[in-house]
Parts: structure tokens; sequence; C-alpha cells
């Protein structure tokens, strides 16, 4: 069994009358992944097979997906779908239910992927439901199981209404993980964000598709690693009290504060995903009532729990007290100033984009140039990089000048990656 | 709360009892003592409200014949990690004040180990005929380990101080690592610190204590023969930083009863600010019986 431990980092100290409260939540589940038990596991490898997708695009496409194929673990239950203005499932292609790996069947999905060809629209949500049912008739017969998802496209979700688009991800929602990958230029970051996001999984971009096949190994190989399906984070908090967020920030962003199930008055549950070996941060912020000088209060107990059985896997206090010593109050913890920061340049890069697509040059020259300089301070050194071929600093005076002539696959990737955060460099502590 | 054992005497307590019927400790069941809920969990804070609540250890108060201590949170802690213990060996006075370091985690049960602990082994020792020095020696040492059985891995090492004074006979024997402090205060004669601080001049940075990462812990251990009759002090830094002269402390201390005096030097700390926690544990001491000693030392009218 994964065993997962909790460290809070924080400043309990408050001056007298001060309310926030930050804290960040280092959570670590170990165990090597090459002696992880045989958890029972599904994937669905989801592949766009739109006209755009012709060609080289296609090709890879099929190469990635029998790379997949080829990495799942004997046992692990699959199925591939092909994704246009519809979804069809390819394999298995004589039963509507998710079947075993064995040599057999991965030769047939195999053999069925070589047969994807190009044609027809874009609707990523029935793609997705179709994997929501497969992943539903599979969850009735083993319900701790882990249940993984890889969807790739190369455009826009064009063949799919709104409305429609929502009503089919929140369907999804909470009955798997998924992670996508966009292939090219010509995919929307904000869509497939929207759908990772949800679904608690990652967005990367991939500039070349010979780059696929290699993506979708690692991605299945990391898939096949995880040992601990549907894990909650859930936090008590004082009556007087009010949550500000709850968000991860480490390996990537992603603010959980609105995905809230209520256990009780005072508790509520954020949904985490299924685990393997790896560590995960979380920036927690809560207000509460100032307390007196020399007051101790608990603003906060955090547990990592199975939902279902409520098994607690680990735990941590959040803690105020409130001191006269300025000395004492006024440091702010190095962790979580380290996540503010990488907070701050998520935002900077993302609005700058925005402005910069909107031609409010201005701003996007503003937003853009203060991220060049907490990425370099921070320790981000591929988002420097990529900042570095949308904006130029001006050596001797330090001014930001935006790049005329920018690579639209620079400045897919600076979106797509502005959500993944850096460690701190060193860890104070250590 | 849920039945269990007595924190106190460990005998069966049951839900809902507010004192334990062996002992008569308070069992916490009374509510929150910020918000009133009665939802107070077993590690001391409020499950409603969030509040730590106050520990039996904020204010503690021992007396015995021959030795009196108070131990108190002060005013800006939200814990007593002083600790205190004092025994009675045949005729001699055995007193033990320790401090918890309080970047160290559980300092309070680092303190409350070691006094425990040395003044236990203090009492066998004397009272097999070991000489004072051996026997605070041995206390030290046995402390020490004591403390340093308390870490566990992946934490750093909880950690204290120690000061002891055995005090029978013509002699006061002080044993001493870290900045807590032993005084003589004369009734006649002149007082003295007895105690040198391990720590760098100045600052509060102590240079040795009990923990696991203190190495190997070799005490400071001094004799004194007193030239008349006196008290001796033990103290915690909660008290010392603000009256360090032995002069201020021997015009408060003198002429009371052994609990009374270290009362009003509790007091005084904690008028001064009270920054730190307190301990003070008072020894009155007469060279040669007894008898002497409580002519020095005559009972408060009540």
């Amino acid at each position: 069994m994964t065993d997962f431990t909790m460290r809070v980092d924080q400043n309990k100290y408050l001056p007298a009358g001060s309310e926030e409260v930050h804290a960040i939540v280092t959570v670590e589940a170990s165990g090597p992944i090459e002696r992880a038990p045989m958890a029972e596991a599904a994937e669905i490898i989801i592949v766009d097979t739109s006209g755009s997708m012709s060609y080289d695009k296609i090709a890879e496409a099929r190469k990635a997906a029998r790379a997949a194929i080829d990495t799942l673990r004997d046992g692990v239950y699959f199925a591939v779908i092909a994704g246009n203005h519809e979804a069809q499932l390819v394999f298995p292609d004589r039963a509507v239910v998710l079947v075993p790996a064995t040599p057999e069947s991965r030769n047939a999905a195999r053999e069925a992927v070589s047969r994807l060809v190009a044609e027809g629209g874009t609707a990523m949500g029935r793609w997705l439901r179709r994997a929501a049912d497969l992943f539903g008739d599979f969850h009735q017969a083993y319900p701790g199981a882990i249940k993984h998802a890889i969807l790739l496209t190369d455009g826009k979700n064009e063949h799919e209404r709104a409305p429609e688009f929502a009503a089919n991800l929140a369907y999804c929602t909470g009955k798997f993980v998924c992670d996508c990958r966009g292939v090219g230029v010509d995919w929307a970051v904000a869509e497939l964000r929207q759908i990772a996001s949800t679904l608690l999984g990652s967005v990367m971009d991939i500039r070349r598709p010979e780059d696929l096949e290699a993506d979708f190994r690692a991605m299945t190989q990391a898939a096949m690693g995880k040992t601990v399906a549907d894990v909650a984070l859930r936090l008590w908090t004082p009556r007087a009290a009010k949550l500000n967020f709850v968000k991860q920030v480490s390996p990537a962003l992603e603010d959980l504060t609105g995905r809230r199930t209520e256990v009780d008055a005072l508790t509520g549950d954020y949904p985490t995903g299924a685990w393997g070996g790896e560590s995960r941060e979380y920036h927690i912020s809560v207000r509460v009532p100032a307390g007196n000088v020399g007051q101790e209060m608990r603003a906060g107990l955090v547990r990592l729990v199975l939902p279902g059985s409520g098994e607690v896997l680990a735990k941590g206090n959040i803690l105020a007290q409130w001191s006269d010593d300025p000395v004492q109050s006024t440091r702010i913890n190095p962790r979580v100033a380290h996540y503010t920061g990488q907070q701050e340049l998520a935002s900077l890069i993302q609005e700058g984009l925005q402005a910069r697509n909107d031609g409010d040059l201005d701003t996007a020259t503003a937003r853009l140039g203060k991220a060049r300089g907490i990425a370099e301070k921070a320790g981000n050194e591929e988002t420097a990089t990529l900042l570095d071929k949308v904006i130029e600093i001006d050596p001797a005076t330090g001014t930001a000048r935006l790049r005329r002539d920018v690579d639209k696959a620079d400045e897919i990737a600076l979106d797509t990656r502005s959500v993944r955060t850096v460690r701190m460099r060193k860890d104070p502590e250590a | 709360m849920v039945s269990g054992a007595c924190p106190a005497c460990g005998t069966l307590v049951l839900v809902g009892e507010a004192f334990c019927e062996q002992c008569g400790h308070a069992l916490g069941v009374a509510g929150c003592t910020a918000c009133g809920a009665r939802a107070v969990g077993v590690d001391g804070y409020c499950e409603n409200c969030g509040m730590l609540q106050p520990s039996e250890r904020d204010h503690v108060e021992i007396e015995l014949e021959v030795a009196a201590g108070v131990s108190d949170r002060g005013l800006r802690h939200s814990r007593n990690e002083d600790a205190m213990a004092l025994t009675a060996a045949g005729t001699m006075a055995v007193g033990v004040v320790c401090d918890g370091v309080s970047t160290s985690p559980r300092p309070e049960e680092a303190s409350q180990t070691a006094a425990d602990t040395a003044v236990a082994a203090l009492a066998k020792q004397l009272g097999e005929g070991t000489d004072p020095e051996t026997a605070t020696r041995e206390a030290v040492r046995l402390a020490a380990e004591a403390v340093v059985a308390l870490a566990e891995q992946g934490e750093d090492a909880p950690a204290c101080t120690y000061v002891s004074a055995v005090a029978g006979g013509r002699q006061v024997t002080v044993g001493w690592v870290g900045d807590s402090r032993a005084y003589w205060l004369g009734s006649g004669s002149g007082s003295e610190v007895l105690t040198g601080d391990d720590a760098t001049p100045g600052t509060h940075m102590l240079t040795a204590w009990l923990g696991a990462d203190a190495g190997e812990v070799v005490p400071h251990v001094r004799t004194f023969t007193p030239d008349g009759p006196g008290v001796v002090l033990l103290c915690s830094d909660g008290l010392w930083n603000y009256y360090p002269e032995p002069s201020a402390l021997a015009a408060v201390a003198l002429n009371a009863t052994p609990r009374a005096a270290a009362q009003r030097l509790v007091r005084l700390a904690l008028e001064a600010g009270g920054h730190d926690n307190i301990t003070v544990v008072v020894i009155p001491f007469g060279p040669g019986d007894q008898a002497e000693a409580t002519v020095v030392f005559p009972k408060e009218q009540q």
C-alpha cells in the first residue's frame, strides 16, 4: 500500500488583530512505482480523427496510440475511441465494454488503430461522454479501480455547441481522470484546460506530431504507476472562519475552491484524483476571527482521505497564534512566498497573452515583462525561455518590448505551461 | 469525551463525567473556554471554533514541607513549556526546573520528562546514600536519555534546559545544562548566581541543552556552602530576563513562606510583561538543621 505523508509549511504567528492564515500543504505518496501492487485499472485512448488530422498527424497519432497500447500492463482494461464530430469505439469492435490487455487484445487493438482515417469534424464532449459510459459500466464491476483517459486533439471544438459540451463535461466529472494533449497550433488552450481541469488531469502542447509517440508512452507509464484512486483532500475550518481558497500549486496550478463537496457544516472534500509515487502541494488560505495575543487556534485540519471508506491517509494542522513580537509575526514562510509568486507569474502570463491577442499592447508588455522578471528570480527556466520568444528585454535599460514575429507554437507553449510551477530552488529547512 | 483513563491517575472514567472519581481531576467536559461548545478534541483544540484550550500546565503550584514551586504560562505564549518537579529525600530538599526549547517540537513534553526523570533519579540515588554531586550527574544523564528517547524520525529533536538543586546538611549542590538558573539568596549575608548560562553572551542562543541533537551532555555541577540561612532559588529565564540581579530577587523571596515567595516572583515577572513562561522553585535553607530554616521563613499570617 502506498504510504502518504503530509507536511504543513506556514508561519503560524500573526500580528495582533490579523485574520489571514496561509499554509502550503505538501503531500507525498511514497513507494517505488515498480513495486506498486497491481491495482485494478482501466485506460481509454481517445484519438482525434477529424479531417485536419490528415497526413503526418494521423500517422503519428496511430504510432502514439500503439505505443500507449504496448505500455499497458497485462490485465488493465482498455479501449480506443476515434473522435470526430462523433465518437466511434474502434477497439474493442465487437462488444461495447472494456477488455483486459493481453498479447492478443493488444494486437487486435494495434490493428484497429492502424485503420484510423482522418475525416469529419470535432466534438470532444461526445468523445468524453462515450468514455464516461464505458468507464461507468466498468466501475460497476470494479468500484475502487483507477480510471484514466488520454485525449488527443489538433483542433477546436467546432462541431458541438457550448451548452452540449458543458453538459457532456459535467456528465463526465468524477468518473475518470483525463490527460489532454494538443498537437500543432490550431487547438485552443482554454478548451483543453477546461477539460483537464474538470477531469483532474494535465494539458501539454505537442509541437511536432513525431513527438506524440514518446509522450503517449510516458503518459501511459505514469497512469500505470497510479496505485490509489479517488483520493480527496478533506478540510475542516472553524465555525467562524471563511475559507479563502484551496489551490493545488504543484506540480501545476489548479484552483480547487469551487470543487468542494460538503461533509458536514465545517468540513468539505476536494477531489485530487488518483495517486502514484509522487508529491503535490496545496496552498490553503483561511480567514479567521482574530484572537488575543498568546492565543493559539487551529485554523484548519487537513486530512487526505479515501472518501468511500473515510480512511485517513495523512493529516496536518494549519495553526494561527497571535503574537506581539514583530520578528515572529512579520516573517513570511518561504514556501508560501514561493507559491504566491508562482501564482502571480501564471496570472501575468495569461493576462499578458490575452491582452496581446486583444491588441492592448501596453498591458501585454507590462504583464509579460514583469512575468519575465519573476520567472528568472524564481527559477522557472523553461518559462523564462518561452517568454523570451514573445518579449525582449533591453539588457541595459530593462525596458520590455513585445516581439513582432512570434511563432504560434511558442505562444501556445507559453500559455499551456503557464500553470506548471517549479518547486523551491533550495529548501531553507532541508 | 469518550470513556478512557483519567490523565492524572489512570483510573477508568466514563463518558460525561466531569471529574475523576478517584482523584478529582477535572476531565475537560465543561466545554470550550472560548465558545462554550462541548467539542474539545483530545489534541486540545475546540472542534467548533478551533481555539487551543488552556492546559492544566498553564499554572501549576507545588508545595511541600521543604520547598515550593510555581510555574506559569505567562502572557504571550500559548503553552507552558516549562516544567518543574520537587521532592524530599530524607532531610534533603530536591528541586528541578526545565525549560522546553520553543523552536523544537513538543518542548513541553521534553521539559516535563526531564524534570520528572531527574527528580526520581535524585531521590533514588540520595536515598541510597550517593553523594549529591554524583547523584546530580546521574540524574542529568538519565534525564538527557529520556529526552533523547522522545525524538521521532523525520522531525527535529524535542529539547529543554535543566537546573537542579539538592539542599541539605551544610551544603547546596546545583547542576545545570542551558540557561535556567540557580541563585543563592542569603538572609544575612550576600546573594549570588550559582550557575553560569550555557548561552552565547547577550543572546538567548543556547550552547548546551538536553535533546537528541545535543550530542553528549556534560552538566556543570557545583557545591556551595552558605555561611548562613537563606533561599535556593531555581528559575527559568521567564523570571531572570526581568530580574537578573540576586539582590532584587532576595528582596522579594526572603521573609515569606516558600510558596508565597514563588508566587510573588511569578507575579513580578507577569507584571513586567510575562513574555515567556515563568517557573520559580524556592527551597529554604538553614545550615545544619531544618529548625533554623523555619525561623527564617515564618508561616504567613492567614
